[in-house]
């Protein structure tokens, strides 16, 4: 017993510790990233707690703080549902949500199939590089170009389109009716180029040899694309569909607060969960109510994905992200 | 084959009826894509008193390149959030794929024991998180990152998504066997990685990093949240300062003192604020064919094998 530790020591020390000095590598090279996800992602997560407490600076150390606080329960979620935010919130992030799938899959897909029917391969280079232009753009880049279209005492629609057309300019920045188009058609603008490139590579990948098939039987352009290329993307429209249902509970805070420039007229229509946490966090100091959103969001958000990826799950394992 | 293949084409292609709507509606959609960015150059261009009578045109009634000159004397503002922003995006983008890189690649090994806890570590950030909130007051209070340069680069070094992306570039490109060679050869697991994995993977990194960079040129969110400090003020997010008032561009210039009244009312403000949005999408928008390959790889990549 005695002589074989001598001749392998390592068997004196600790099983966890001979795991590591094995994998050493593997674990250095995850270490930093595990320290950036500990800091910025998990060590938030306990941060959650705020939300059922009356946070409250008691010393400049936060941890002793968050501590000392005195717990009050969901008092923080009573006051925020009670308030008449609650449903408008909730309900603009889901129905524009809902409407931004349901549009941009349609249209995305109508495009790509375009793209892949015309003769000119250029053109339709030319055609995608356009496309993808807006998905490069910040939303601040956004919000003033579309600023350069409805400002009212500038914008090319105001001072060019509806004086040639002798009507009355429109104060866009201060009427909520036609901010859900707005909405809908600059998320659209942003993000079509980018799907649309995306579906139109599945619809490459089909084998040639259906259509080929098809040909000999006589169908036509349009019965290949409605019997061959539609059937054939399905999967990938089914999967990225449910992607952007898994995030139904999220909105883009550049599209929300930056686009509509956070007017406050435009409330109504404009505000989602993600731009009520940020007003009341960042410019009314509400930890509180800021806190409870943010949870509910967070909770809600999570179980929307969980139940996405299963329903990715059974249609394709392989596009499951877990 | 070629030849046979394009032959092919020609024979099921669309009428030339079809092909010429298609092409008239495809045009204008790239048109609806590109003319807002020409509007605003255009503006950038205009002689101020001019924007103010005939509001924002195509084409400039009186042209004129004082923004320009303006923004870059008067407003050194402008100049250093300028340089604070390529500062972020070079450092950042290089560290996060580093970071994102190292990660990937242990939980692309086969043979690696705990890759699946690693990557549940990694997947489980995508599913849950704590909040807008939680996450402001942690990084204000405990990782200080208030007025801090780390503030705008600290939170986007890990994207669990890209992560994944690199794993499955990793996983169907480098061969186990090439790995296993050059253990035999006596190399250790850093330079495998360093000297065979990197160079192997970098269609993969270059997709990453693109995003990288995208995502730190254009974030005014991170400045929104820790930035007070005008010297530490990104690009985009003086673009956002902006909207409200001009003031904020002489902020940072003491040395105009009591004359920032006179200089507030020669500012070509609205010339000024477009020649801003150029400058700032202008690299962007120059590097965009080069761009375009890369992201379609990676888009493609992310969204089918996620």
């Amino acid at each position: 017993m005695k002589g074989k530790e001598i001749l392998s020591p390592s068997r004196t020390s600790p099983a966890w510790w001979r795991e590591i000095k094995k994998n050493r590598a593997m674990f250095l090279m995850l270490l930093p990233g595990v320290l950036v996800l500990l800091l910025y992602n998990y060590l938030p997560m306990f941060g959650i707690i705020i939300a059922f407490k009356n946070f409250m600076f008691y010393d400049g150390n936060f941890f002793t703080s968050l501590f000392k606080s005195e717990w009050i329960g969901l008092r923080n979620f009573e006051f925020l549902f009670k308030t008449p935010d609650a449903f408008v919130i909730t309900r603009n992030t889901l129905l524009y949500n809902l409407v931004f799938i349901t549009s941009c899959t349609i249209v995305s897909l109508a495009f790509a199939i375009m793209l892949n029917e015309i003769r000119s391969r250029k053109l339709s280079r030319f055609y995608q590089g356009s496309m993808f232009l807006p998905y490069f753009l910040s939303w601040i880049v956004a919000s003033y170009l579309l600023y350069s279209f409805i400002s009212p005492d500038k914008g090319f629609i105001n001072m060019t389109i509806l004086k040639s057309l002798g009507k009355q300019p429109i104060a866009w920045y201060s009427e909520p009716k036609y901010w859900p188009y707005i909405i809908v058609l600059i998320n659209g603008w942003k993000w079509i180029g980018n799907n649309c490139i995306i579906y139109l590579a599945s619809i490459i990948g089909i084998d040639q040899e259906f259509y080929e098939a098809a040909r000999i039987d006589g169908a036509s352009r349009w019965q290949q694309v409605i019997h061959i290329t539609l059937p054939q993307i399905t999967p990938v429209i089914i999967v990225m569909f449910l992607i952007f249902v898994g995030r139904i509970f999220n909105s883009d805070l550049g599209l929300f607060y930056q686009v509509p420039r956070n007017a406050g007229m435009l409330y109504p229509v404009t505000q989602t969960i993600d731009v009520y946490v940020f007003n009341s966090l960042m410019r009314m100091g509400d930890i509180g109510m800021s806190s409870a959103a943010a949870l509910y969001q967070s909770v809600v958000g999570f179980i929307t994905i969980v139940a996405a990826n299963y329903a990715v799950r059974k249609i394709d394992p392989d596009s499951a992200i877990f | 084959m070629g030849k046979e293949q394009t032959e092919f084409n020609r024979l099921s292609a669309v009428s030339a009826k079809t092909n010429a709507i298609l092409n008239i509606i495809l045009l204008g959609y790239a048109l609806v894509c590109i003319l807002p960015l020409v509007l605003v150059i255009s503006v950038s261009l205009t002689d101020e008193s001019t924007l103010a009578l005939y509001g924002y045109r195509f084409f400039p009634k009186k042209f004129s390149i004082y923004a320009y000159e303006f923004i870059f004397s008067t407003g050194s503002q402008v100049v250093s959030a300028y340089g604070i922003t390529i500062l972020v995006t070079v450092l950042g983008t290089i560290l996060s794929i580093l970071i994102i890189a190292l990660y990937a690649y242990p939980i692309s090994r086969r043979d690696f024991k705990y890759k699946n806890f690693f990557t549940f570590f990694l997947i489980f950030t995508m599913l849950f998180n704590g909040g807008m909130v939680s996450t402001y007051l942690i990084g204000v209070n405990v990782l200080k990152l208030k007025d801090s340069i780390w503030g705008l680069i600290f939170p986007y070094l890990m994207n669990a998504f890209w992560v994944i992306i690199l794993r499955t570039f990793f996983k169907t490109n480098i061969p186990d066997s090439l790995i296993e060679a050059a253990r035999i050869d006596g190399a250790g697991e850093f330079t495998i990685f360093f000297r065979i994995v990197m160079p192997l993977a970098l269609p993969g990194l270059a997709t990453i990093a693109l995003f990288a960079t995208l995502q730190y040129w254009n974030d005014w969110f991170l400045a929104a949240l820790y930035i007070n400090d005008p010297k530490l003020v990104p690009l985009p997010y003086l673009l956002y300062q902006v909207q409200t008032s001009m003031q904020y561009l002489l902020q940072n210039s003491s040395n105009i003192g009591g004359m920032s009244g006179d200089i507030l009312s020669k500012m070509p403000s609205e010339a000024a604020r477009m020649a801003m949005v150029v400058i700032g999408v202008g690299p962007i928008v120059l590097t965009f064919p080069f761009f375009q390959k890369y992201l379609v790889k990676g888009l493609t990549v992310g969204a089918i094998k996620g």
